[in-house]
């Protein structure tokens, strides 16, 4: 903090004010900031992506100017690494949800249509059915091009291959190692597992020319004649298979090749959808009926959370905060025990805890309870869980809060005459709450898109019979993630899509809160 | 002074998530000059370890350096996710269902095994591996569901599903087990387990083409087939064969606790079987009284190779006409008892590992778990009414409203 003062008082040029330390850890860290920026721009240029190139160099730029450039800038110094982590970490990737969300992005349409196109004609590679099988050796030509040394063990003929077609080797020009690899043919330079390792696309590239197909490697030591059926055609923007003469045709709708009875080949592409995904979120009967009955137990979870937390917490922060209490510090520390084991595996403790036959909380107290099969009872169980999990970081931020609290406003109540009861009505509690409801806000958002808390526990569960898609215990988001990963492979627009309406009801939910808050702490001011 | 340096470190924080979203955005081949060829192989943090074992024997046979790298989850997402950038491994082992998806996700290459490499294998392995016509892979382990069974309780293995209950519910009833049977079900079901009973009671998930594939258009769910299978399943639910109850993380404790003399799991339960120092024997799930075989579903586990890999070809040669080997074949064997799918392989680890023999026996006419990306729509509804049915739901509107919702996603 001084350091800071002194600073900003010698406004002299250079960094006069600055201690040698400070300047040593200064330059350290921007050398760090530099080194990250030219390894993030070496694959970008490699990329030839040069508006992100274009953005690390800017941003860059910035920080180097901001502090290495004397103090005239000081309130930038701390607003601008602040913009630049929101950007990074807040709108980057709302942005990309939004542009993933107009897209029909997931299994089955994760690349370009090349790359499809690509992937159909690689899949259908067939060897040449009564063709020989090649032992092979990989060489390089002359002029270091590539080319494939080829034996017929059944014949015990040699050929050397490229792209320009097969060419009569003499046998007597090649020799064979011990295991039948060959090691030597005049003429041309046999290369090692390794160096060919270092050519191996152009090696998946090279398809020898001969009649019927093309010889190709597979892998290092073997070759086939193989065709591809299915190539696809610019003219007719289709993809025909020589062999069966289908034909099928891209659909840039879909992002699929279809043939005319509608059938389609695997490999799709990714293409913009527009607001489909938004549509069908607003018009599928099955999505939208459920919806509403999601959302109400959704709200009353995550209020029912923050409540019974809350309150237990506050309750174990106010008996804790006498005074002349013996011990504190290990009732403190059972307290927040729970705070401390992972939830993760916390969480799948209690549903096995909650088993009806073999849980432990049946056997203790004799009970027969379907916990999870009766959609009461595992709204209770789940909301059980979470107030154990949740109650020790209440049970902290209160305990912070109280002791903040003057003394001397409590006794000036007690002066006044006020019960304990009013004392806390009155001047506890609404002094708390300045202080916690940000938490408590904050503490809303988080359970209301608490995916662990459910999916680890109920799953979702129970589910009405001959209706898998929605369960009594569902939040918004362990239903999408359902609705989007669990049927037919990960659907990521249609998930992005979702994603954005749950945010427009967090963020409502969150602006009003924090809204009320404020008219609140001017209340009290 | 310090609060500069926050300053600094906060924006050297930010210049390094910004450095990496630029290079998941970086799509181009940058060729990886420089860093040394190999070859990258994936495999679960199971398999990780046994590769591991292998791997400077792999080196000097191939004469590449490798790699290898344990995913310990979602292993299939992650590789479909890294094929999309630029840094997808070059090898990966997993099970053969993950084909259809990796195939429309353009991430596997068909693997070309000459016809003497393909009579090597295990039929319904190679058949499993074989999609749209092609191999897409090297299988080398085969598993399937049997009936394991604590042969102190229960000396005689039971000829039907009926025979087991009646034994079970006398064993129950002096007391010597608290359970009749031991099926994973849990809250929300479990398709995998729940098929062989399901097969036994005349249901199917999908047609079968021509070819041998799985054809998504004719769906089994739904059919009065399986409607008839799932009213078997309620009895076995009222009788309390089934529980909802009896799950993934408790089946096999159960068993070992020797609190059910019944055990319906695979080969990966031996393990802990042989620790309890049960008595075990192996032998096929029986099927309902007068009705069908109870098949389990096959899954293969197989080393594939990937499109976008930096080292194809290498990859091809350790694929193709190295891992189809019966030394490594029985190798792996060693390193984690699972039978090989090598019939040389399984031949010679056989001789001193009679569960082998007992699993393939149980898996004997078994079909291969559909590699079809449309099977993905089944996992979840066929378990949930599964696991309703179980608790005593009505079966008929059960299994429509599952067949419902599995059609509309096939459809999508």
């Amino acid at each position: 903090m001084d350091a800071v003062q002194t600073a900003s008082r010698q406004r002299s040029p250079g960094y006069a004010g600055t201690s040698l330390t400070g300047l040593v850890v200064r330059i350290t860290l921007l050398g760090v900031v530099a080194a990250l920026a030219v390894w993030a721009v070496l694959p970008l240029i490699g990329a030839r992506s040069w508006i992100g190139v274009g953005v690390v160099a800017a941003a860059t730029a910035l920080l180097f100017w901001i502090y290495l450039t004397p103090n005239k800038r000081l309130p930038l110094k701390y607003l601008v690494p602040g913009t630049l982590l929101l950007i990074a970490f807040q709108i980057v990737p709302v942005l990309f949800t939004l542009s993933t969300s107009v897209t029909n992005f997931g299994d089955g349409h994760r690349g370009s249509k090349d790359e499809a196109i690509v992937s159909i004609q690689t899949a259908s590679i067939t060897q040449v059915p009564g063709s020989p099988e090649y032992d092979l050796a990989i060489a390089t030509g002359g002029d270091d091009t590539l080319v494939f040394i080829l034996s017929d063990p059944a014949t015990g003929r040699y050929w050397a291959g490229d792209a320009d077609g097969l060419k009569d080797l003499v046998p007597a020009d090649v020799q064979k190692g011990l295991s039948g690899k060959i090691t030597e043919a005049r003429g041309y330079t046999i290369l090692t597992a390794a160096e060919a390792a270092e050519r191996s696309q152009e090696i998946t590239d090279l398809a020898v020319p001969v009649d019927g197909g093309g010889i190709r490697a597979n892998g290092l030591s073997k070759a086939f004649k193989g065709t591809s059926s299915r190539a696809y055609d610019q003219a007719c923007d289709c993809v025909r298979d020589s062999v069966t003469g289908e034909v099928w045709t891209a659909d840039p709708e879909t992002g699929y090749f279809t043939d005319a009875a509608g059938q389609s080949l695997p490999q799709g592409w990714q293409v913009a959808v527009g607001l489909d995904n938004y549509t069908r979120v607003v018009t599928d009967e099955k999505i939208r009926g459920p919806f509403l009955s999601v959302l109400w137990w959704n709200f009353a979870f995550a209020i029912l959370s923050v409540l019974v937390t809350f309150g237990l917490g506050l309750l174990c922060a106010i008996a804790l905060h006498k005074e002349r209490l013996r011990a504190k510090f290990l009732y403190r520390t059972l307290i927040v025990l729970p705070y401390a084991m992972p939830a993760f595996a916390m969480l799948l403790i209690w549903r096995d805890m909650f088993n009806q036959d073999f849980g432990l909380i049946n056997t203790m107290f004799g009970l027969d309870v379907g916990w999870f099969s009766n959609p009461w009872t595992a709204r209770f169980a789940v909301i059980l869980v979470q107030l154990w999990l949740g109650f020790p970081y209440m049970f902290l931020v209160a305990t912070g809060a109280l002791q903040a609290i003057p003394s001397e406003t409590l006794e000036a109540a007690k002066i006044d005459g006020a019960t304990g009861w009013q004392a806390f009505r009155r001047i506890t509690l609404p002094l708390l709450l300045v202080s916690l409801t940000p938490l408590l806000i904050s503490s809303f958002a988080f359970n209301f898109n608490n995916f662990n808390a459910i999916q680890l526990t109920t799953g979702g569960g129970p589910f009405a019979a001959g209706n898998s898609s929605v369960g009594a215990t569902d939040l918004l988001i362990t239903y999408t993630y359902r609705l989007a990963f669990g049927g037919q492979g990960a659907q990521y627009g249609f998930a992005a899509a979702v994603s954005v309406f749950i945010f427009l009801i967090v963020a409502t939910v969150s602006v009003i809160g924090f809204r009320r808050t404020r008219a609140q702490e001017e209340i009290y001011r | 002074m310090r609060v500069k340096i926050a300053g600094v470190a906060v924006a050297a924080a930010l210049a390094l998530a910004v450095s990496g979203c630029g290079s998941s955005d970086d799509k181009a081949d940058d060729g990886a000059k420089g860093s040394e060829p190999g070859l990258v192989i994936w495999a679960d943090d199971k398999r990780a370890p046994v590769l591991e074992s292998f791997r400077s024997q792999f080196e000097s046979e191939l004469g590449v350096t490798i790699k290898i790298e344990a995913v310990s989850k979602d292993l299939q997402a992650n590789f479909v996710t890294a094929s999309q950038g630029d840094n997808a491994p070059d090898v990966v082992i997993g099970a053969h269902d993950w084909i259809g998806n990796l195939v429309q996700n353009g991430a596997i290459d068909p693997v070309q095994l000459t016809d003497a490499q393909k009579t090597g294998f295990n039929a319904d392995a190679l058949k499993a591996v074989t999609y749209n016509g092609q191999v897409y892979g090297a299988p080398y382990a085969v598993e399937n569901l049997a009936l394991i069974r604590n042969t102190e309780l229960a000396p005689e293995a039971p000829s039907s599903i009926e025979d087991m209950v009646a034994d079970a519910e006398k064993l129950k009833k002096d007391g010597k087990t608290e359970e009749l049977l031991s099926l994973q079900v849990g809250d929300n079901g479990d398709a995998y387990h729940a098929y062989p009973l399901y097969a036994s009671a005349g249901g199917y998930l999908f047609g079968q083409k021509d070819n041998g594939d799985y054809d998504p258009s004719d769906l089994g769910v739904g059919k009065p087939g399986s409607i008839a299978a799932f009213e078997k399943i309620s009895e076995l639910g009222k009788k309390g064969v089934l529980k909802t109850s009896i799950g993934s993380e408790n089946s096999i404790p159960l068993f070992t606790e020797g609190k059910t003399a019944y055990l319906v799991s695979g080969p990966w339960a031996l393990t802990d079987i042989k620790k309890a120092g049960t008595k075990y024997d192996i032998t096929p799930i029986p099927g309902f009284e007068g009705m069908g075989k109870a098949t389990p579903f096959l899954g293969v586990q197989s080393f594939f190779v990937a499109s976008k890999g930096k080292h194809k070809t290498v990859a091809q040669e350790f694929v193709a006409n190295y891992v189809t080997g019966e030394p490594l074949a029985t190798a792996l064997y060693n390193a984690d008892p699972r039978p090989p799918a090598l019939t040389a392989s399984f031949d010679k680890v056989k001789t001193t590992d009679p569960d082998l023999a007992k699993f393939a026996e149980a898996g004997a006419g078994a079909p291969a778990l559909p590699a079809i990306p449309e099977m993905s729509a089944i996992w979840d509804p066929f378990g949930k009414a599964e696991s309703a049915i179980v608790g005593g739901a009505d079966v008929k509107d059960t299994v429509e409203g599952a067949a419902t919702t599995i059609g509309d996603a096939i459809k999508k």
